[in-house]
């Protein structure tokens, strides 16, 4: 999403009040992210629905609660900029730009499909937007987000690469090789480590020997950046921060954003391992909510305003749907295509 | 020999071909784990630092996994990486990368990408190095749709095949036997490619098919010189090719020899030679087999220091005619 050098929002808004990152964007900007923040939601929540009404198989993994972190970070960002994600990745994939109708053909295993039904909710990639795809690996996309930056730095682009990951994705040796050499080399990278306090059921207590992710970037000579990941403004603002030293040269940044899924890790999830009270206390903490009250606030958006983005929304899920019911299915004879260039 | 060959040893073909690669196109760079002033543990890439610079010829950290992984990004998005492991058996630090993202990206984005990566491993026994140095563990990339898997026996396929790879637009894995970089042989200057997925016949009989791989073809080769002087006439196929495999030359060569040994460093079982064997097993070929197929591959156990266990552990040339021997004439 490009920033708009006129229509200042804060022209029109209470400027001495404003949040910075809200003197950047424009009050179209700030609508559009949160169209895309209620457009996770509800691809999330159709999803999920499908699901339970069999009309699609497999797993996925929902980033309900997780929206401001994903439309936040990807606020600098243009189709020139490149994102790697996770399999906890819908919502990166719509912060990046990707249309709904096709992620939801991909997840109904349909030739309209982003990956014509070969990769499904765990491989949505719109390479035309710039994203390299989600990955079924934990980690696997962070090595792979440094090799896309280097190339950007060896083209002469001003390109930046953003890498999505989660809270387990800092326990496994790619995250620390791959931060080492983005770091080494400077690197136009920006590591984003989503802590929604699990993998899967181990909390980053239990599991990670450093209180907060961030405290990480010390031992790669980089800045360590915590944001509330439920926290639009913070979480983009950060964004702008390290997206702008990665194009001004000065190589990487780590931003933590601490966050919560609000689902189940996968479909198997039968949260055993927090309780409802915790869940219920960050459901009282919904990014969107939380947004919308502060534009709401700030004079930045109307109450008719919002509803108008909502049902916006619902028609782009609906048609959506529709889309990817009504798309063909590959060929069973096709098994192998698409393995190797033709 | 054509005024254009020169005699160059293996390691020397290869340097060239990547020389050549990088004189022809910008996006072409090497990576890999002291490549640079240190010109790489088997000396492969030389003084490529000083001609090309360090942005080209890239030192990475020891950090095989997350190396192999900014290869795959670099690929992905327009570059064409060159990436070097110091051995072979470091690439089990990197399989997540080579078999969960570079052999599958392309498919599982519903062919939207290609990951133009080649990938370069030093392989086999007989330097000393022991159990983590010295395997051969081509097969397990082999079985891995996605990827294709060469092993060049000479350096004129060295070079060539490298060239090929560098060109196509998919990941290439290339198995260099550390025993042949200093093999001499006729290398043609400038640009060729040797085709990914042909087999080469280097030397035609009647009696027996050995279908071998790397540095087995040579042993393979002068098994045959032994056993022509017994009167036994062998054809020695050239793999080359894992995957793709040239299994039409291999069913051609047995309908004619109506015998087959395979000849291949890796642990024999659940290897090169069960392929080998199933491609006849299943062709038309099986109606002409007068002799059981045979496999020669290294043994079922790490490979060992001691020099004399480190020889047993692998194929070596009498083991080759005697399996000949018995295939031909069904001596015991």
């Amino acid at each position: 999403m490009a920033q708009s050098t006129t229509n200042k929002a804060a022209a029109s808004a209470h400027a001495a009040n404003l949040p910075d990152i809200y003197r950047r964007l424009s009050a179209d900007d700030l609508r559009e992210a949160l169209r895309k923040m209620h457009l996770i939601r509800r691809f999330e929540e159709s999803a999920e629905e499908s699901y339970m009404r069999g009309l699609i198989h497999g797993t996925m993994h929902l980033s309900i609660g997780q929206e401001a972190s994903a439309v936040g970070i990807c606020m600098p960002l243009s189709d020139a900029d490149y994102i790697t994600s996770t399999h906890r990745g819908h919502g990166h994939c719509i912060g990046k730009g990707a249309e709904v109708k096709k992620m939801l053909a991909e997840f109904f295993g349909k030739e309209d499909g982003y990956c014509r039904g070969r990769g499904g909710s765990m491989h949505i990639a719109d390479v035309s937007k710039g994203n390299l795809g989600a990955n079924g690996i934990v980690g696997g996309g962070i090595p792979i987000a440094v090799g896309a930056a280097l190339s950007m730095k060896k083209q002469g682009k001003d390109s930046v690469v953003v890498s999505f990951f989660g809270d387990g994705a800092n326990n496994e040796g790619a995250f620390h090789e791959a931060l080492n050499m983005a770091a080494v080399w400077k690197l136009p990278v920006v590591f984003v480590c989503e802590n929604n306090g699990y993998g899967m059921s181990t909390s980053t207590k239990r599991s990670t020997a450093v209180p907060n992710i961030a405290d990480r970037a010390s031992a790669y000579a980089m800045p360590g950046v915590i944001v509330d990941g439920n926290n639009f403004a913070e979480v983009a603002a950060a964004s702008f921060e390290a997206c702008d030293r990665a194009r001004r040269g000065e190589g990487p940044t780590l931003i933590e954003s601490k966050t919560y899924r609000i689902r189940g890790h996968s479909r198997s999830d039968r949260n055993r391992y927090r309780t409802k009270e915790e869940i219920e206390s960050w459901q009282a903490r919904d990014p969107i909510g939380i947004f919308e009250k502060e534009l709401t606030d700030l004079g930045l958006i109307t109450p008719e305003e919002i509803e108008k983005v909502r049902a916006e929304v619902e028609v782009e899920i609906a048609e959506g749907l529709e889309f990817a019911k009504a798309s063909p299915s590959p060929s069973p004879s096709d098994v192998t295509r698409y393995v190797y260039t033709d | 020999m054509d005024a254009n060959v020169r005699e160059l040893s293996y390691a020397q073909a290869i340097q060239e071909a990547m020389a050549i690669a990088m004189e022809q196109d910008e996006r072409v760079f090497l990576m890999g784990e002291d490549i640079g002033v240190y010109g790489g543990a088997f000396q492969v890439t030389g003084d490529l630092v000083h001609r090309f610079g360090e942005d080209r010829v890239m030192d990475t950290p020891i950090s095989e996994l997350g190396g192999a992984g900014v290869a795959v990004g670099a690929a992905l998005t327009g570059m064409r990486p060159i990436f070097e492991f110091q051995f072979s058996d470091f690439a089990t630090l990197a399989m997540e990368q080579i078999v969960n993202q570079a052999a599958k990206i392309r498919y599982m984005l519903g062919g939207n990408v290609s990951v133009p990566l080649v990938m370069r491993f030093p392989a086999g026994s007989g330097t000393g190095a022991a159990a983590q140095h010295s395997q051969s563990l081509e097969a397990w990339l082999a079985h891995v749709p996605g990827l294709k898997v060469v092993q060049p026996s000479t350096p004129h396929d060295a070079k060539g095949l490298l060239l090929a790879a560098v060109a196509d637009p998919d990941p290439v894995m290339i198995f260099e036997h550390k025993l042949l970089y200093k093999m001499k042989g006729p290398v043609p200057e400038g640009y060729y490619t040797v085709p990914i997925g042909k087999a080469e016949t280097r030397r035609q009989g009647r009696d027996l098919t050995i279908v071998a791989t790397a540095i087995m073809v040579h042993k393979s080769l002068d098994a045959a010189a032994q056993l022509a002087e017994e009167g036994i006439d062998v054809e020695v196929i050239d793999l080359r090719s894992l995957r793709p495999m040239d299994t039409p030359a291999i069913i051609e060569s047995v309908k004619k020899t109506s015998r087959l040994l395979c000849v291949y460093e890796g642990v024999k079982t659940l290897g090169i030679g069960a392929e080998v064997s199933a491609a006849i097993a299943e062709s038309e070929a099986f109606d002409y087999l007068d002799a059981p197929v045979m496999r020669l591959g290294g043994a079922e156990s790490p490979l060992p220091y001691n020099p004399d266990l480190e020889k047993a552990a692998v194929p070596q040339v009498p083991d080759i005619v005697a399996a000949a021997r018995k295939l031909v004439r069904k001596e015991a």
